[in-house]
């Protein structure tokens, strides 16, 4: 504990807060030689016995960190949520993306046995196992058809889908889409491509994993990884305490306090999530178009992102995925009560109560929803703010409430449309369910000109935009803490390829 | 006494299957199952629904009722339906941090609150019982997370002499993580033990016995330790034993603020995803543990008193 003796912790606030407004913006500022060696502890939320050790099962950011340290996928997603080559060092689709030819990369599993088609038709084959509903790509993986899938050779791999997608690539992104060993079943000994290799694991409290020396990508620096679970609180005591190098998804408050001292440094991922209100457009009064727009009118969203994100977030314009691949950059949305006022008295229900659903599923959920309830107050009408349970909130939502709280992490535009705003989406919050829309959005699937491809996203925006049930008021920044001894951690999005990668980090 | 202890079996079973019934009632209440929890917007409505069947929450609820009662009366806790596992394994991982949290708790309490008790006791209204009145209650009136939040923030954070919390931590690399966790638990604890030790002090300076030993001449020290004592702690053991539920508390709050991989920490875990063996698994360990307890605590004011009652 000597080394934490001369740390400051948030009582000794005062005479620092001048440095603070200097601190924590970006990451390596020094831009030092990176060292070699030593031992990274990184705090994630933890899932107690959610948790797993199986890459095909993870869902929570702490799976997902757990899984990237040994796993790689075929496609990851750079910083814009665009797929950028992993495992795959390339692939080509058929003048109908229907078939694909993906190059694997020259890469070594930690049992030496060298990467093949094998195993990548093994892994999928992994996924798409019926008799394993867990497994948790099997749905966007769906229009894979396994049986039609085959290797060329050792290092090409031939991969059919029932139905033309040239997003393809994305989908071999996304979650639980790790390629395990050909032969892979016992979850428990952990073998992949990855820059660390497994060394124990205790669900809801710690892994821990060694440099593998023969990675492909180049051996990591750092010695040994540490992943370990905990809540909000005592991620940022553990940070602050000298017990942990890095803490994920930290909260605006600790952002502040964490700034005015010397030790720790917030890395902040501009706008990397969605949070907005979310319409049921099959509902009232949603059905009329005329209620959904005049609500998007009544959104003070600068006031909502200073409020409830602290200031730590960027105005949404009823759009998911701001700065990402694909988002139609359209007029921002401004505030009109008189707009809304008009279009609430034409469609007669300016002095009914609507009630708005809600819960603490998601910081921030709650405050938002009494906050716009507040503002459509000033347009005469009555938002009563109903709390339903944190833990079947994403469950409810897609029956419950008329108008409801909704958060989405990052995740490619075109996967975010065929999860929520198809007729047969699995997550369909606002029950958009337009046959003329979903077939635009097939046809535009098939497109394997990528300009083309981003006109007709773009066109289906600006429909959702204007029409649609989403009140996208805000982009909170993804905020990450590290100790100030760590370099080498980028500002992503979660999800993405450079996110709680810890191979290209060092300790200073 | 054997026709006591049978007595006392007896009712320690029907207890048991009550808080059964009761604890898997009140968890099937609860919004959502175990196969809902899953839902975190990765897996679909239709992987859910298969997820269901597998775990066979779709069967009636009396029949996973008197399933898992099957299995528990042959020894078998059953299985989690999170992670597969058996109960078993999680009572035994979560066990040992909260047990050497508790008994450490209780080795530095019990001395600690007898020696404040007659010390208060046999000063009677005097300053320094004023004096020590006024911190235990003062202490037992802070809340837990708010001791524990202060002494977080100055013997850590600022000062850095104790870890915060025990993430990536181990006990045996550094016991000195059971200190801040430890004093937490202390507060309350040493304040209600030794307000009845206080009390019995009192009570046993003022009885005829002592009063007569007083006037044979029994020296002081002697009279404190062996007439007095046995006495003023019959109300002390006693509320020993009530205080398990008041640690209970004061752990999960604990568990909770230290990221202590505990017994309260798995207990909430296995409500928060709707892990109803799990659940049942752990609350029947604890009902086991706290008729142990009290049924020890009784034995024990029989021997330091042996004209108590058995049978109230």
């Amino acid at each position: 504990m000597s080394e934490a003796l001369n740390r400051r912790g948030f009582l000794g606030l005062t005479g620092a807060l001048a440095i603070g407004a200097l601190a924590g913006c970006g990451a390596d500022e020094t831009a030092a030689q990176p060292k070699q060696g030593g031992r990274l502890r990184a705090v994630f939320a933890g899932g107690g016995a959610k948790e797993v050790l199986d890459p095909h099962e993870q869902s929570l950011f702490v799976d997902i960190a757990r899984h990237k340290a040994m796993f790689e996928k075929l496609v990851e997603l750079g910083p814009d949520l665009k797929p950028v080559p992993r495992l795959a060092e390339k692939w080509e689709p058929d003048a109908q993306a229907a078939t694909w030819r993906f190059t694997l990369r020259d890469a070594t599993f930690h049992d030496g046995q060298k990467l093949s088609a094998e195993d990548v038709l093994y892994s999928l084959a992994r996924i798409a196992d019926p008799t394993a509903p867990e497994r948790v790509a099997q749905s966007s993986l769906a229009s894979l058809d396994i049986r039609r899938c085959k290797a060329i050779d050792q290092r090409t791999v031939e991969l059919t889908l029932s139905a033309p997608n040239a997003e393809f690539p994305a989908l071999l992104a996304g979650i639980g889409t790790q390629i395990v060993r050909d032969g892979f079943k016992d979850p428990t000994k952990p073998i992949g491509t990855g820059a660390f290799k497994f060394v124990s694991f205790e669900a809801g409290r710690s892994m821990v994993a060694s440099r593998y020396d023969d990675y492909w990508d180049g051996a990591a620096r750092i010695e040994e990884l540490q992943i370990l679970s905990a809540d909000a609180e005592a991620r940022a005591n553990a940070l602050q305490g000298g017990q942990a190098e890095y803490a994920n998804e930290m909260t605006a408050t600790f952002a502040r306090t964490a700034e005015a001292g010397k030790t720790v440094k917030i890395v902040a991922a501009k706008g990397s999530t969605t949070q907005a209100f979310v319409m049921k457009v099959d509902q009232p009064p949603f059905d009329n178009p005329d209620v959904r727009l005049a609500f998007k009118l009544l959104a003070d969203r600068q006031r909502l992102v200073d409020v409830v994100l602290a200031g730590r977030g960027i105005v949404g314009n009823d759009l998911f995925g701001k700065g990402f691949q694909y988002y139609a950059e359209l007029p921002q949305r401004e505030r009109n009560v008189e707009e809304a006022r008009t279009l609430l008295k034409k469609a007669g229900v300016r002095n009914k109560e609507v009630e708005i659903f809600t819960s603490d599923a998601t910081a921030g959920f709650v405050e938002a929803a009494t906050l716009f309830a507040e503002q459509a107050g000033e347009a005469g009408l009555k938002l009563k703010v109903t709390t339903g349970s944190a833990q079947t909130y994403a469950k409810d939502l897609l029956t419950k409430g008329a108008i409801g709280s909704h958060r989405s992490g990052a995740m490619p535009i075109p996967q975010y449309i065929t999860d929520r705003l198809l007729s047969k989406s699995p997550f369909n919050v606002t029950h958009w369910r337009r046959p003329a829309f979903d077939a635009a959005f097939a046809s535009a699937q098939v497109l394997t000109d990528e300009a083309a491809r981003a006109a007709k996203y773009g066109e289906l925006q600006k429909t959702l935009r204007d029409d649609g049930g989403i009140l996208a008021w805000g982009h909170p920044d993804f905020l990450v803490a590290v100790s100030s001894k760590v370099q080498g951690v980028e500002a992503v999005p979660p999800n993405t390829l450079d996110s709680a990668r810890f191979d290209k980090v060092w300790l200073a | 006494m054997r026709s006591y202890a049978a007595q006392r079996a007896a009712l320690a079973i029907l207890q048991l299957a009550a808080l059964s019934v009761l604890v898997f009632v009140l968890t099937a209440l609860l919004p959502g199952d175990a196969a809902d929890m899953r839902f975190t917007e990765t897996l679909t409505p239709d992987q859910v629904a298969r997820l269901r069947e597998q775990l066979g929450l779709d069967e009636p609820a009396f029949e996973r009722f008197t399933h898992w009662f099957g299995n528990v009366l042959s020894g078998d806790l059953g299985t989690s339906l999170i992670s597969g596992g058996p109960v078993l394994d999680i009572v035994k991982a979560s066990v040992g941090a909260t047990l050497v949290l508790t008994l450490a708790t209780l080795a530095v309490v019990i001395p600690l609150a007898v020696a404040l008790g007659i010390l208060m006791g046999t000063r009677e209204n005097g300053r320094l019982d004023r004096t020590l009145t006024s911190i235990t209650l003062g202490l037992s009136a802070i809340p837990d997370f708010v001791i524990a939040v202060v002494l977080v923030a100055l013997f850590s954070l600022k000062l850095g002499w104790l870890p915060a919390t025990w993430v990536g931590g181990s006990l045996l690399a550094s016991p000195a993580l059971l200190v801040l966790p430890v004093a937490v638990l202390l507060g309350r604890t040493v304040c209600l033990l030794s307000r009845q030790v206080r009390a019995g002090t009192i009570n046993a300076l003022h009885a005829d016995y002592v009063v007569q030993a007083r006037r044979l001449g029994v020296p002081r020290r002697r009279l404190l330790l062996r007439h007095v004592l046995p006495n003023a702690a019959v109300p002390g053991v006693q509320e020993l034993a009530r205080t398990g539920d008041t640690l209970l508390g004061g752990v999960l709050v604990v568990e909770a603020i230290f990221a202590i991989p505990g017994f309260a920490t798995a207990l909430v875990d296995g409500v928060e995803t709707r892990d109803v063996p799990v659940v049942q698994g752990l609350t029947l360990v604890l009902a086991v543990a706290a008729l142990l307890i009290n049924l020890g605590a009784d034995l024990v004011c029989n021997r330091l008193v042996p004209r108590t009652e058995l049978l109230r």
